[in-house]
């Protein structure tokens, strides 16, 4: 049974997706709906652990060695990524029933379930495939099924969104599919390891196919950062995460921006490898202004929104733009810098996303100056936003400290004092966006005649708190994050190559 | 209790005592009992790690490793000693000024107050403990986040106003100087522990050293360096007490008790001299300590002149620390203490005026000394202190600190230091002279003496300046060793 947990990790919540479609039992299908998260968790938990123990697992889909046959290669880097991803899956799933707002949704419950395990299916999909064109798959599986998530919103601009969400995460797909098309030609195979080996060195512009392959990384990068919604190309993501219904920008905020990330180091540092992308390509030069501007350009979009929902969404811009930046630094530090972040930034976004989603469910409303009162009418809802919006900002104690840590401590190994400085003066743009609501909360008084505000259920402050706490366990102990983030980038840096 | 237990408890206590204070807070005299329970009981666990320190016993406590090499831990030396010692022991006088001054002013949200207090009071403990920069920066910023809600207190634009430019400007500087050069330190020490001597000596040269210097000084907002001071005459907004604490003693010294603690700690006295950051960092002290002074002079507003005062005087503490040499460093912590005790008698003075008189300006003050003459007597016991004069504490701060300047031949910085106590007169006797011997305003007032639990606390912080003065030699025993005496 556990050599087959690589496999199981992803077939588990494909085959739950269209069970929901046959059981249609309101009750059975929240109990699967519930229970899968909570397996594919165990699974990525078991998968983690072996991964820490013995190295790599290789696991040869049927019995067909690779090559020839699919391969699921889990090591430290996707293990990682399972667990956070699955973990947010399960921590999300009491939301999605109460918070669904328009009676089609609730008439037809199961159709959304099933829906939200495809996606969940195609994010586990992506992280562990050792496959190229089977990463392709599973990517768009994910994105189908986030354009459906994100067009149940309550508004009707919310399938406006979907459909520009749609239009460009398609050109994402296809840009990606392509830069995998060209590989296959020069090399004659999609499996990971195998293209590592076969890409011919594109160092010396003489060599034959060297063109090619420059090409097919380009589609690729491109492709993916359209998904990972680098600065300039996340024009889709606050529409889409504003209009999206609060649970489920929850959901996509923590896990598929962080999946596309996962890919773009995997096919970065293991396909190409360092030497050629900064080395030969010089990417660095490009991506660090990028991702420093992201820094700066998201969150001053932050302070300027009027809506909570779309505040949170601009701040992932930015917050994207610091793991890039782990990225583009080049350097093991640097990588795990953006892979703690990417761990980090899912819990307080995830977490950031629900307390939305508790002020949107009493409130009706996810404006800012309708949040007037809630900190003394939703106390815990409000503290928990404070502590999310506290670890955007990077105090210590929070995660967000680790992960600015890290970057900064990368530039300055690099003698980059500049950039150093411009991640945490960015922090401070991150001040004035959270403290705009807080000061809202706490100090505005509620309209008289508005309509009565009550804390929301534990059902829904506790999954917000795992979230919330896990942000400040992780801001002290940092074995599993940091600890694990490191190995994971020493091993991608190695690389395949 | 082994002094594990102590350290341990002096954080905690507090914090169960925010946590007691919540869950009283529909009984106000058992939530008073409480905070008053909690503050004997911090007190009583610092204090009891005193023998050990002056006899030379570094007590510590490690958590947990934080990040590699970066261990959340506390470490007990003659430094945080002191400090821990004036923030708990006048967290006990300031609770019970508290309960009168929040109770006859009729102030709402008292509960948060309270809770609030307590946890700052926590913070500013694990700022006097930390055994690493990394250790005393959380608890920094625990002390920023937990002082905002009273500073805003009153929740009114005004209130609101002060909380954006505190909390901008203790922030701003934190995150970018402090934060930076803190993990500039690390990258090139590849530590963060506090050791005698210093961690950069020998790693860093002298152009490195001045720059990490002005960030690390710059960057403790708290010390309120010119020209990232604004904040503190901003926060006066806040009731009474917790200027008196907070914005006199607690965050105010953490921020000073932080500047003083790189110097000896990660600089090291050598290093500062060598590379002539000391001499830079000098001058910046020595330009806010005579600029805020002036300001003082000028104020009419009783609470800014105290607050403009506190940054004169903050800078007396960093000077001592920039003129690397041990006796001035003397001077400068014991300044922490002697600064401490006068300046949170003042604040008490102001708060009983205000809350019996309901006068806040200086110009108001003509004969009040007649209606409140032990309030107006500790003030002037109290300035006294501040100026350097006998018999009050701050007579020896100030003679280490002039001493320490003469030693090293800086006759510009004797000047200075002279100056500034001039200045002081200048900015604090007024008060007392319209106070006694201005006539009062033909229309009788019907008020008396400020209401008891007002008057007791800052009758003992007064006759405690003298106290200072008197039993200077337990001080001085405890800090002889970060001189090297």
């Amino acid at each position: 049974m556990s050599e087959h947990l690589p496999i199981l990790q992803v077939v588990v919540p494909l085959l739950a997706g269209p069970l929901c479609l046959l059981l249609r039992h309101r009750l059975l299908v929240r109990g699967l709906a519930t229970a899968v998260p909570l397996a594919c968790l165990t699974i990525a938990g078991l998968l983690l652990h072996r991964v820490q123990q013995v190295g790599a697992i290789s696991y040869h889909i049927g019995g067909w060695a690779p090559p020839l046959g699919i391969e699921y290669r889990i090591d430290l880097a996707n293990a990682y990524v399972m667990v956070i991803v699955s973990a947010i899956a399960a921590v999300v799933m009491p939301f999605l029933p109460g918070h669904m707002g328009s009676a089609m949704v609730r008439r037809r419950e199961h159709l959304f379930y099933a829906i939200f395990l495809l996606a969940l299916a195609g994010l586990l999909g992506i992280s562990a495939t050792g496959d190229m064109f089977n990463a392709f798959v599973f990517l768009e599986i994910a994105s189908l099924a986030s354009y459906s998530l994100v067009a149940l919103g309550r508004h009707r601009r919310a399938l406006v969104a979907a459909y520009s969400y749609l239009i460009i995460g398609t050109i994402g797909g296809t840009f990606f599919l392509l830069g995998i098309g060209l590989m296959y030609q020069m090399t004659g195979t999609l499996n990971m390891v195998d293209l590592a080996h076969r890409l011919p060195e594109p160092m010396s512009p003489g060599t034959p196919g060297s063109r090619t392959v420059l090409v097919a990384f380009a589609f690729l990068a491109v492709g993916l950062s359209i998904k990972l919604a680098v600065f300039p190309l996340h024009q889709w993501l606050p529409r889409a995460y504003a209009h999206a219904p609060s649970a489920v920008s929850a959901f996509l905020a923590a896990t598929s921006t962080k999946v596309s990330y996962y890919l773009l180091v995997r096919v970065v540092f293991s396909l190409f490898g360092a030497a050629y992308v900064f080395d030969a390509l010089k990417l660095d030069r490009l991506l660090l202004p990028l991702s420093i501007v992201a820094m700066f350009a998201g969150s001053t979009a932050a302070i300027f929104q009027t809506d909570l929902k779309r505040l949170l969404a601009y701040s992932s811009v930015a917050q994207i733009g610091y793991m890039t930046l782990g990225v583009s630094l080049a350097s093991v530090t640097g990588l795990t810098g953006g892979l703690v972040h990417l761990f980090n930034h899912a819990l307080m976004k995830g977490g950031l996303f629900l307390a939305a989603a508790c002020y949107g469910m009493r409130l009706r409303s996810s404006r800012i100056a309708d949040l007037a009162g809630a900190g003394r009418l939703m106390p815990w809802t409000t503290a928990a936003f404070v502590t999310g919006g506290l670890a955007l900002i990077g105090v210590p104690g929070t995660a967000g400290f680790v992960s600015k840590w890290y970057l900064v401590l990368a530039a300055l190994e690099q003698g980059r004092w500049l950039v150093a400085v411009l991640v945490v003066a960015s922090s401070l743009l991150a001040v004035a966006y959270v403290w705009r609501v807080v000061e809202v909360a706490y100090f505005a008084d509620r309209d008289a005649g508005a309509h009565p505000i009550k804390e929301v259920p534990p059902l829904l402050l506790v999954p917000t708190w795992i979230l919330i706490g896990a942000t400040v366990y992780f801001g002290l102990r940092t074995e599993l994050t940091a600890g694990v983030a490191e190995a994971a980038a020493g091993v991608l840096w190695e690389s395949l190559r | 209790m082994s002094p594990e237990q102590a350290i341990a408890a002096a954080l905690l206590v507090p914090l169960l005592g925010a946590a007691g204070v919540l869950l009283c807070r529909r009984r106000p005299n058992v939530r008073e009992a409480v905070t008053v329970l909690a503050t004997l009981l911090t007190f009583g666990a610092v204090a009891s790690l005193v023998p050990a320190v002056t006899a030379g016993g570094r007590p510590g406590l490690e958590l947990f490793e934080v990040l590699p090499g970066l261990p959340l831990a506390f470490a007990v030396e003659p430094l945080g000693m002191l400090f821990a010692l004036v923030a708990s022991g006048l967290w006990i006088l300031t609770s019970i000024y508290a309960i009168g001054y929040m109770r006859s002013h009729h102030e709402g949200h008292q509960t948060r107050f309270y809770a609030c207090f307590a946890v700052a009071i926590a913070a500013a403990l694990g700022i006097a403990f930390a055994a690493n920069l990394f250790t005393l920066f959380l608890f920094y910023e625990l002390l920023t986040l937990t002082t905002y809600p009273l500073v805003t207190h009153h929740g009114d634009e005004r209130a609101r106003r002060a909380g954006r430019l505190y909390l901008g400007l203790l922030m701003a500087t934190s995150i970018v100087l402090l934060l930076t050069a803190i993990i500039w330190t690390y990258a090139v020490a590849g530590t963060l522990d506090f050791r005698p001597g210093g961690i950069l000596a020998g790693r860093a040269d002298a152009p490195l050293a001045i720059v990490l210097l002005l960030l690390f000084a710059f960057g403790t907002g708290k010390a309120a360096l010119m020209p990232f001071h604004r904040w503190l005459p901003a926060a006066m907004v806040a009731p009474t007490p917790v200027s008196a604490l907070l914005h006199a003693v607690a965050v105010v010294k953490a921020g000073v008790f932080t500047v003083t603690k790189i110097v000896l700690y990660v600089f090291g006295l050598d290093l500062l001299r060598t590379s002539g950051g000391g001499e830079i960092l000098a001058w910046v002290a020595a330009a806010t300590l005579l600029l805020a002074a002036a300001v003082a002079t000028v104020q009419d507003n009783l609470k800014r002149r105290l607050a403009y005062s506190t940054i004169s005087q903050l800078a007396y503490v960093v000077l001592g620390a920039a003129l690397a040499n041990g006796t001035a460093a003397l001077g400068g912590s014991l300044h922490v203490a002697m600064h401490a005790m006068a300046k949170i008698t003042l604040f008490f003075c102001a708060g009983a005026i205000a809350v019996t008189a309901h006068k806040t300006e200086v110009s108001q003050l003509d004969g009040i000394g007649r209606r409140m003459p032990i309030t107006c007597g500790a003030f002037f016991l109290a300035s006294l202190s501040i100026i350097g004069l006998p018999p009050a504490g701050g007579t020896w701060s100030k003679w280490f600190l002039v001493l320490g300047a003469a030693d090293g031949e800086r006759w510009a910085m004797v000047a200075v230091l002279l100056a500034g106590s001039l200045l002081a007169i200048g900015y604090l006797m007024p008060v007392v002279v319209r106070a006694f011997f201005y006539p009062p305003p033909a229309a009788g007032e019907g008020h008396g003496e400020a209401p008891l639990l007002c008057l007791l606390p800052l009758t003992l912080t007064a006759l405690g300046c003298v106290g200072q003065f008197v039993f200077a030699e337990p001080l001085y025993r405890l800090l002889a060793p970060i001189a090297g005496m």
